[in-house]
């Protein structure tokens, strides 16, 4: 029987596992009876439900997250029907009386013009038809009118109109916060766009100066400068995805040390140490250059020895772990984590903030920058790339398969 | 056998496993090498990689085994191995690789946008990863038994504790190095003493036995029987008894059996003249079960083939060890001809277990009687060849064997373990990634002490089952067919996944001895495979309206190459 149990153990923990995952997403607030009077009981439940109609509206009124929303929205107010509607058209009905729907968008017009709650009753020849009765209260963002929750009921009820109302208005503040999110995306992504112009003049100005000084002595360098300044600036200049590849980014930052190193000559030496399995990793374009770029700026500030950097991407798995070190002057870790926090700009460019704003963005909190860092001590710069995140791809690359 | 060379051989493999995980990629390069530094692992490589990982204990041990025990028909577990690289190659590999995904909860997420099917398909990804990992751990302790005679338990805790070690401490730094290497370990460790063996085999005078006829011994040979078991003879047999023999002691007498069935007491020891037939082994009711559960596959062989057939065909799909080795090809195409070049590496070492398994018949028929017939390779080198000389070439096996527990074993521990931690436990961090590793590799370590001897290629063989009636209809469906839907996703997964567990189970427990329900609950696939497909297509027809949004954009980022997604971009 021993064998059994164990092949039983092999089937069943994995449903088990799944189940247990299951019950935990699904688990509501166990029960609430022994907390509080009756009367806090009933407030406990009605945040609770209204908790409940938060998520799905926070992505925008649309068929579906009305879909989610209607039933615990309707579960709130009690009524035996609720409707939401857009501008236009009924985007879900909960509840009895669908057949109302053409009626209820007819009578919409005014309220959806005005902005102003109605309750009307509807006509119906139906026997035993709960819908008889409508209150509308329209859902505002910013003033402007974007739809409407209808509640139906067998007879007038001005607690009904009240209770409608209050809930249009929680509905409205969710879906101004949705509002919120999506212009805080659209910023972000303004940023993105920002940096990706941001290679810095200074960088331009001194490349073209080495580049020209070249041209005398060594004309065969002066070209295959050129054709790295070409390509560097191919790559930043793109038009196309807001992702890479690591082996992309990669290539860009080659392009780039070569043209530093040719102004700096044997005063910075590069060291790397790459795993190729991470290599097809796709990341925000342009999020490790700027680091680089960081790192010899800090490297060969207020020194004229040499300057040792060291970029290493590893395999862990599910992640890439990206490090990128510098053993020069280094920065007082405080400065840093204001820089970081936005309170205050640093010297050059927006280099190391944006970079982090990109990466939490994309990967959620847990990914930012990790810095260690002193002053002397050099810096050390971690990334964590998780190989698969929804939403990131990888632009495709021209003329390369 | 010796155990002089073998345990060196052994330990030598395990220390360079570890080594070239760990410093294999430790060098550094400065910028002027930076294409070198910065070079896409080439398909061939990525090709042995997968390999390496993929030839596990069912295929350096198990294959030879069936194939001495049952003859020529179990041929088809080695071509349903390879050819499941083909089915990969025509309908998924370069479509899963554009997908983006690693994993295969990562594709769930990334065709569905569902994070319900995700955690489902994370679900099968560990009980395909357990079902899986069993038979290595139980062919390590296997093999460890046959080279030092230590107790069954102690190889597959050396594996676990060695395998958990690398993983937890991410010392699988450069996988792709490791797992290629171990790929040309094993094709060496069964090449060259298969090329010894071969020789001396025609320095025997060739000789030649059809598989229609029952093996015979070719010396006089004891055997001791180590666990209860029947024989069921169709003709009187001669032996000389040891033990108990149908309740009855025996010292050393010579016994005239007659045809009919008898009972052969554990610790009994057999001695066969030459020439002797070997008698077939009916195993007892017990904790173990027959050396593959034949009985079945014989009643119904069409019924057992075609399972087989279809587990294999599709199975090889769902791995979820193999499908996380395609990320690392660069792209579509890369992960297009690096399957090409694996059905090339797959094919080219499948050849050599069926010679062992064929020698094994003509030189070592009894361990079809002891139920070890998974050592049957092991132990070749020393009965052909013997002395200095086999026992190098056993140390060799016994070492390549090793390094297909090891690679297949860390593969799918690193797979389990990512699951574990990323859906499953609650926070993220390295130590939970360390607790995963454990958990991963504890729940088949104690099943493997519990279940004992259920044969490798078996096993596997129910692991490919679960993982054909799971994740084959998710991925042709989720690549071929735009109407998926979530709810339609996870039904069929969870019926013909569910279902197919379920049978394993059963079989597991040797539940149904015999009969049609045996056979059916042995051999899912032809049945379960259908059924997955039916309930994906049928829900999902049913929830027309839970289509995910950019499902078009999705299906054409899956299909299009990556040079043209730039201009559709722009």
């Amino acid at each position: 029987m021993s064998g059994f149990l164990a092949g039983l153990c092999v089937a069943v923990l994995p449903l088990l596992a799944a189940g247990f995952w299951l019950g935990r997403r699904t688990a509501r607030p166990g029960s609430l009876a022994g907390l509080g009077s009756p009367v806090e009981h009933a407030t406990f439940q009605t945040l609770h439900t209204a908790s409940l109609a938060a998520p799905p509206l926070r992505a925008g009124l649309t068929e579906e997250t009305a879909r989610k929303a209607a039933r615990t929205l309707r579960s709130l107010l009690g009524t035996d029907a609720l409707c939401l509607t857009d501008t236009e058209t009924v985007l879900v009905w909960d509840g009895a009386g669908a057949h109302h729907r053409d009626e209820i968008m007819e009578r919409l017009t005014g309220p959806l013009h005005t902005g102003r709650g109605e309750a009307f009753p509807l006509a119906c020849d139906r026997p035993g038809c709960a819908a008889r009765w409508a209150v509308v209260a329209p859902l505002t963002v910013d003033d402007r009118v974007h739809g409407a929750l209808v509640a139906c009921a067998p007879r007038e009820s001005a607690v009904l109109v009240r209770a409608a109302g209050e809930v249009a208005r929680w509905v409205s503040v969710q879906l101004e916060l949705a509002d919120l999110d999506r212009s805080r995306t659209r910023l972000i992504e303004a940023e993105i766009k920002a940096l990706r112009a941001q290679i810095s003049p200074h960088f331009v100005y001194n490349s073209l100066a080495v580049i020209a000084s070249f041209v005398r002595t060594d004309p065969e360098r002066a070209r295959e400068l050129l054709l790295e300044f070409a390509d560097f600036t191919r790559y930043s200049f793109r038009r196309h995805g807001d992702f890479t590849t690591l082996a992309d980014e990669l290539h860009a930052i080659d392009h780039y040390l070569a043209l530093v190193r040719a102004r700096f000559g044997e005063r910075l030496a590069v060291t790397l140490q790459i795993a190729p399995e991470v290599l097809p990793v796709a990341l925000p374009f342009l999020c490790l250059q700027p680091l680089v770029e960081n790192a010899v700026k800090h490297g060969l500030e207020g020194t004229f020895g040499t300057c040792h950097i060291r970029i290493t991407a590893q395999d862990t798995g599910a992640e890439a772990l990206v490090v990128i070190e510098d053993d020069g002057a280094g920065m007082d870790p405080g400065l840093l984590r204001r820089i970081l926090a936005g309170e205050e700009s640093p010297s050059g460019g927006i280099g190391l903030s944006n970079v982090d704003d990109r990466l939490r963005q994309v990967y959620g909190d847990g990914h930012g920058l990790v810095i260690e860092t002193a002053v002397g001590a050099g810096m050390k710069i971690t990334i964590r790339l998780p190989k698969y995140q929804p939403g990131v791809h990888p632009a495709g690359r021209p003329g390369r398969a | 056998m010796n155990s002089a060379y073998a345990v060196p051989a052994v330990a030598l493999v395990v220390v360079s496993t570890v080594l070239v995980g760990a410093f294999g990629l430790r060098i550094s390069r400065t910028t002027s090498d930076f294409y070198v530094a910065s070079r896409t692992v080439g398909p061939r490589l990525n090709a042995a990689a997968i390999s390496g990982e993929y030839l596990s204990a069912a295929s350096f041990l198990g294959i030879a085994g069936l194939v001495l025990v049952q003859g020529p028909d179990m041929l088809w577990y080695p071509v349903g191995y390879t050819a499941g690289y083909l089915v990969l190659l025509l309908f998924v590999a370069a479509p899963l690789r554009r997908s983006g995904a690693y994993t295969l909860p990562d594709f769930a997420e990334a065709r569905l946008a569902s994070q319900a099917v995700r955690r489902l398909a994370g679900a099968f990804v560990v009980g395909v990863g357990w079902l899986y990992l069993l038979p290595q751990l139980q062919g390590a302790g296997l093999t460890l038994t046959v080279l030092t005679g230590a107790p069954p338990w102690l190889g597959g805790l050396i594996v676990a504790v060695v395998v958990t070690a690398i993983v937890a401490a991410g010392g699988m730094r450069s996988i792709t190095f490791v797992q290629a290497f171990q790929y040309w370990l094993k094709l060496t460790a069964l090449l060259v003493p298969a090329l010894f063996l071969v020789l001396a085999w025609q320095g025997d005078g060739a000789p030649r036995r059809a598989f229609d006829e029952p093996a015979a011994f070719r010396e006089q040979r004891a055997v001791r029987v180590e666990d209860t078991l029947t024989l069921d003879l169709t003709a009187p047999l001669t032996v000389t008894a040891d033990g108990t023999v149908d309740g009855r002691g025996h010292d050393g007498t010579r016994l005239r059996l007659s045809a009919g069935t008898h009972r052969i007491e554990a610790g009994t020891r057999l001695t066969f003249a030459p020439g002797t037939e070997v008698p077939e082994a009916g195993r007892q009711a017990g904790d173990t079960l027959s050396p593959s559960w034949a009985e079945s596959g014989e009643d119904r062989p069409l019924y057992a083939t075609y399972g087989l057939i279809l587990a294999t065909f599709l199975g090889t799909m769902g791995l979820p060890h193999v499908v996380v080795r395609f990320y690392t090809s660069p792209h579509g195409v890369a992960a297009r001809r690096t399957t090409v070049a694996v059905l090339a590496l797959v094919g080219a070492f499948y050849l050599l277990p069926p010679v062992y398994g064929a020698l094994g018949r003509l030189y070592a028929p009894e361990l079809a009687l002891t139920g070890d017939a998974d050592a049957a390779v092991l132990l070749l080198p020393d009965r052909l060849i013997g002395g200095a000389g086999g026992d190098l070439l056993g140390a060799l096996v016994a070492g390549g064997a090793f390094a297909a527990f090891l690679s297949t074993a860390s593969g799918l521990t690193m797979a389990v373990a990512g699951v574990l931690t990323q859906d499953v436990l609650p926070a993220r961090g390295v130590r939970h990634f360390r607790l995963g590793t454990v958990l991963a590799m504890a729940v088949p370590l104690a099943a493997s002490v519990l279940v004992g001897g259920l044969p490798a290629a078996d096993a596997v063989g129910l692991a490919f089952a679960v993982s054909a009636s799971s994740f084959c209809p998710l991925l042709v469906l989720g690549i071929w067919w735009r109407r998926l839907t979530p709810p339609g996703a996870a039904a069929g997964m969870l019926v013909g996944g569910g279902s197919a567990l379920i049978a394993v189970a059963a079989t597991m427990a040797g539940l149904p001895r015999g009969g049609v329900v045996h056979a059916l609950l042995a051999w899912p696939a032809l049945w379960s495979v259908p059924l997955a497909f039916l309930t994906m297509v049928l829900v999902s027809l049913a929830t027309p309206g839970r289509v995910p949004a950019g499902t078009a954009a999705i299906l054409a980022r899956f299909h299009l190459p990556e040079e043209l997604r730039t201009e559709v971009n722009t």
